[in-house]
């Protein structure tokens, strides 16, 4: 469960990018957080990914509050989420594959079972017959279900990610919204920024609004 | 345990990668640091060396009593029989000046002066070692042995090797500091390596921390980057050396040929070029940590 209480955001020169945010996603909840640029939805996903920490207020995941873990353990923490962001952050030096193994580099998996989850997770997105590609010769939508595999390829039980469907033409859209459904049906917590009024508009679950970093509708 | 024996195997592998793909700028670095090592290394190479030869000197310094001519052979025999039963003394020698002479025949360059001479102009002579070789005690000796009236003359043969041992002091002293200043040079190559490495690698490392790589999983292939170049720049520090002291020694040959002996330069014995090899790979190592401690507070996701 992600729970955020009186989360408030400050960045330095003194942008407030979240004002006493309080929340609460139950485990395999799909939610979508929408709002206009600058709402604080980034902060906001930053803030469950231990990316930033919260000026005041705490941000508790599984009983965790991110607020007090020790920098140490904050990877630790990153493991357990799968992240995907706006600008993907794809590595272009390497294969498809390559890519989706490098969150196995640093878990415990022996290296045949990392082989076998990579090959999985670019199977689950479609991808498995172009893992030798390098990420540049992918379309738009075909990077951004790379991007979904690396996050989901340790199987983690939060899915977060950050406008997955800018700059994507509606079909590849509804493709990628797909697959996030396809992972919270089996359990996973799916939690997804947006201001995709299409996306919004045929989403049946949650939806949580911001406005100027306060919860506007929920 | 396994995991964490596997993670070092990647680090390691990935280090090797990027050697590879660095290409003839890791083969520069690598002769850079070499060049850089060589002469301390070939500095400490001659230190011993010269240390050994003082050393074999020293050990057992004597003191040459040369005795006036007109001493009658009697009273000089009688002098040795008397310095031989002396506690202090070692080893006593009595040396009658014909010996002396025919020594001097026998030497090669001086044959030709020894044969010119009319009569023997040598002195009967006393060589004796003592017990004890402090300077203080040899000099004692001497100053003793200059008061006897048979005594013309009193040389203390371990003078030179003396002067000598302090000047290797000088000279070793100099190779601590030669070496300091170049291993900071061999650092500061490999800081400013690892810094090009560390920024051509800029976003798989942020997003390695985005995604839950921890600090030493991160720096663990850097820090085995560091100690492989710092390691080929031993290898190439000995070879080196190895090479330089071959041809020094075929120059040597000829010299000590001219004096009749023999010396050749050793190479460093193996425990000396093991550490020569691990103080390169340690000073790599070092390099490489202060510039990932440095540049990976730059690439902070938090």
């Amino acid at each position: 469960m992600i729970s955020l209480s009186e989360v408030c955001k400050r960045y330095p020169g003194g942008k407030d990018a979240l004002l006493g945010v309080s929340l609460t996603i139950e485990d395999g909840a799909f939610t979508l957080l929408a709002g206009p640029s600058g709402a604080g939805k980034s902060t906001l996903l930053k803030l469950i990914a231990t990316i930033e920490r919260p000026t005041s207020g705490t941000v508790v995941l599984n009983g965790q509050n991110l607020a007090a873990l020790r920098r140490s353990a904050l990877p630790y923490v990153r493991r357990n989420l799968g992240l995907v962001f706006q600008d993907q952050k794809l590595l272009y030096d390497r294969s498809v594959y390559d890519n989706v193994m490098l969150p196995l580099s640093f878990s415990d998996h022996s290296p045949k079972e990392a082989v076998r989850r990579a090959r999985a997770a670019l199977d689950k997105v479609g991808l498995l017959a172009r893992e030798r590609a390098n990420p540049i010769q992918l379309s738009g939508g075909e990077q951004q279900r790379l991007a979904i595999a690396r996050a989901v390829v340790n199987r983690p039980a939060i899915l977060i990610a950050d406008e997955p469907t800018a700059n994507l033409d509606a079909a590849s859209a509804a493709d990628i919204l797909g697959i996030f459904a396809s992972f919270n049906q089996v359990g996973v917590t799916v939690l997804i920024a947006t201001h995709d009024e299409a996306i919004l508009s045929r989403h049946a679950g949650r939806l949580v609004r911001l406005a100027q970093g306060r919860v506007a509708a929920q | 345990m396994r995991a964490w024996l596997r993670q070092h195997r990647q680090a390691f592998a990935s280090a090797l990668r990027k050697l590879r793909a660095q290409g003839s700028a890791a083969v520069f670095s690598s002769l850079a640091i070499g060049v850089a090592l060589a002469l301390p290394a070939g500095g400490y190479a001659l230190l011993a060396d010269l240390q050994a030869l003082t050393q074999r000197i020293a050990q057992a310094p004597q003191i040459s009593v040369f005795l006036r001519r007109e001493t009658p052979r009697s009273e000089a025999e009688g002098l040795g029989t008397r310095l031989a039963r002396d506690s202090r003394v070692r080893h006593s020698k009595f040396l009658p000046r014909e010996d002396a002479l025919a020594r001097l025949r026998g030497t090669d360059s001086l044959a030709e002066v020894a044969a010119s001479l009319g009569e023997n102009p040598l002195p009967d002579a006393i060589v004796i070692q003592l017990n004890e070789s402090t300077p203080a005690v040899l000099e004692a000796m001497a100053r003793e042995l200059r008061g006897l009236a048979p005594v013309a003359q009193v040389q203390v043969d371990s003078d030179w090797a003396r002067r000598l041992a302090a000047l290797a002091g000088v000279a070793r002293t100099g190779t601590g500091l030669l070496t300091a200043l170049l291993a900071l040079g061999v650092v500061a190559v490999t800081f400013n390596t690892i810094r090009l490495q560390i920024l051509t690698q800029r976003t798989e490392i942020e997003v390695s921390r985005l995604i839950g790589a921890t600090d030493a999983f991160i720096r663990r292939p850097f820090y085995y980057l560091g100690l492989l170049q710092g390691l080929g720049g031993g290898a190439v520090a000995l070879a080196l050396l190895f090479a330089c002291l071959a041809m020094l020694n075929n120059a040597v040959a000829d010299l000590s040929k001219t004096y009749g002996t023999v010396f050749q330069f050793q190479f460093l014995a193996p425990a000396d070029a093991f550490t020569v090899a691990a103080f390169a790979g340690l000073i790599g190592w070092l390099g490489a940590y202060m510039s990932v401690s440095k540049y990976l507070r730059e690439i902070d996701v938090f």
